[in-house]
């Protein structure tokens, strides 16, 4: 089985572009991502492409040939959507592809326009990622969804907003020095409680942005990298997926996410590592919320403690284990379709010693990728390793 | 995105209508897994045995929140509370009805009301205390 490697990665800023189309957001990450990895096009053989509301936001479907054509390769190309999970899901099909000897060389990523549907427009569209008959109907947002599990989470748990507001400054915190990311603004803890309710008990700033952006991946075997002698040192090692039912009200957990657990369970096996190898982590922090559970279903912090980690320093950029250093989707922006791929793409850099926040990590050899679809009943973790080359 | 006018969803509609009736319904597989319409195979089990069994009449909210930025379909309801219901053998969302969102509180003690979004005029599941 062949090790997989991250040649290149490439991303656009991540922000509010409402005038740039979809493949035009794919062609800047893709072009950074061959440039990266000066791995030529002709050697692509397939685009695998994340992608959730185009037919929404741009009219679009079938979306996998328009991106091969933006990047400018001939290849077959498909599609992914799992939600927010897209491009996670992309990633793990094609570390599959490559290892089981299928293919040498995958373009992967993922894009996503959003902002020009405007909040509402966006609100709904995101809405759909819900169970519509019984969750939609009933007037369930996607805020609206990950407050209910706030509010789960705080019965059964303890804690309170301000626990969750930390993890907010943390991530700002860590977008400071991220060029591509839509915030690069340090805020403190009463500019959380007092921001605007969006769904309580979460306000404007639990939520990640309304964003538009694209990320790119070249992916390759360890044998091409080495017969190109590609810069190539980081290798994706350990894949894993989850899934639950799709309505929250039909899960039995409201305040945790078995499908990510699932998934880090997997994926951890998968890499021959643990919970306790794990040096840093991007995680699927769409909400505050979803970092406490997304850290308690990776085993990083124990089940019902993770909510106080950021606010004792334990996932700050000094901690134990930084969590999301490139701002993760609070700060950095979430562009739904991108931002799978994207988080392996900060992980690739901050190992490679490459990112602006890598000296946080420097001795770290293991990260690791968390991407959650809906309310969780998609997610796929990665670990991603430094290799010996 | 709503179907042209007049088509309706099959099962889903007919268990609103249903309910509105007093006649409220989930579906029971033969090993006793709750779920609700519409479906023909048992989430839990596979079980192809599915028949219609009267809903609990009253539930408990395990968990709610008050949205204030809606969707457009119920941009004049803001800001409401929604919540999960407990009705023992199915669970239920639905949007809470006839109290201040703010007086909204897990344990309360619950019925099923279907109402209208004062957006759209659309029927909701509703959940009134009792
Ligand atoms: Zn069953």
């Amino acid at each position: 089985m062949s090790d997989v490697r991250v040649a290149g990665t490439g991303l656009t800023p991540f922000g509010n572009s409402p005038e740039r189309t979809g493949r035009d957001l794919f062609a800047e990450a893709s072009i950074a991502a061959f440039e990266d990895s000066t791995v030529p096009r002709d050697d692509v053989e397939a685009v695998l492409y994340g992608n959730f509301m185009g037919e929404l936001s741009e009219h679009q479907g079938h979306q996998g040939p328009l991106m091969a054509e933006a990047a400018g390769v001939q290849a077959p190309a498909t599609r992914y959507e799992s939600a927010c999970a897209s491009s996670g899901t992309a990633v793990r099909e094609a570390v599959k592809r490559i290892r089981n000897g299928e293919n040498d060389v995958l373009l992967v990523g993922g894009a996503e326009r959003m902002t020009n549907l405007g909040t509402a427009g966006a609100t709904e569209a995101l809405a759909i990622a819900a169970d519509d008959l019984w969750e939609v109907r009933a007037g369930v947002t996607f805020p609206g969804a990950y407050a209910l599990m706030a509010q789960a989470y705080f019965d059964e748990f303890g804690g309170e907003r301000e626990d969750l507001a930390h993890i907010a400054v943390k991530n700002h915190e860590n977008a400071l020095t991220n060029d591509k990311a839509q915030y690069q603004r340090a805020i403190d803890v009463s500019d959380v409680l007092e921001a605007p309710p969006v769904s309580e008990p979460l306000g404007l700033y639990d939520a990640c942005p309304i964003s538009d952006g694209a990320s790119a991946l070249v992916l390759t075997s360890e044998d091409y990298a080495d017969d190109h002698d590609l810069d190539a040192p980081v290798a994706i090692t350990g894949t894993g997926q989850g899934g639950d039912r799709m309505a929250l009200h039909d899960r039995d957990h409201l305040a945790r996410s078995p499908a990510a657990r699932e998934a880090g369970v997997e994926a951890y096996d998968d890499a021959s590592v643990d919970a306790s190898d794990v040096d840093f982590a991007e995680v699927h922090d769409c909400f505050t919320i979803a970092e406490v559970l997304a850290l308690e279903a990776l085993d990083i912090e124990p089940i019902g403690e993770g909510i106080s980690a950021a606010r004792t320093g334990r996932t700050t950029a000094n901690g134990d284990t930084p969590i999301n250093l490139s701002g993760g989707l609070k700060a950095k922006g979430h562009p739904v379709g991108a931002t799978g791929a994207s988080q392996i793409a900060e992980v690739t850099k901050l190992l490679a010693g490459t990112h602006p926040n890598s000296e946080y990590v420097s001795d770290a050899t293991t990260g690791v990728a968390h991407n959650a679809g809906g309310t969780v009943a998609s997610a796929t973790v990665h670990v991603l390793e430094v290799t010996d080359q | 995105m709503s179907d042209a006018d007049g088509v309706q969803d099959a099962g889903y509609d007919e268990w609103l209508e249903a309910a509105e009736e007093g006649d409220t319904y989930y579906l029971e597989c033969a090993n006793g897994h709750g779920s609700l319409t519409p479906r023909r195979v048992c989430p839990d089990c596979g079980s192809l045995e599915l028949e219609r069994v009267d809903m609990p009449e009253t539930g408990e909210i395990q968990t709610f929140n008050v949205t204030h930025v809606p969707t457009p379909s119920f941009e004049e309801d803001a800001p409401y509370a929604t919540a999960i219901a407990d009705f023992g053998p199915v669970r239920v969302t639905g949007q809470v009805v006839g109290v201040d969102p703010a007086a909204v509180e897990t344990g309360l003690a619950v019925e099923l009301e279907i109402t209208v979004s004062e957006t759209t005029g659309k029927r909701i599941l509703g959940f009134r205390p009792v």
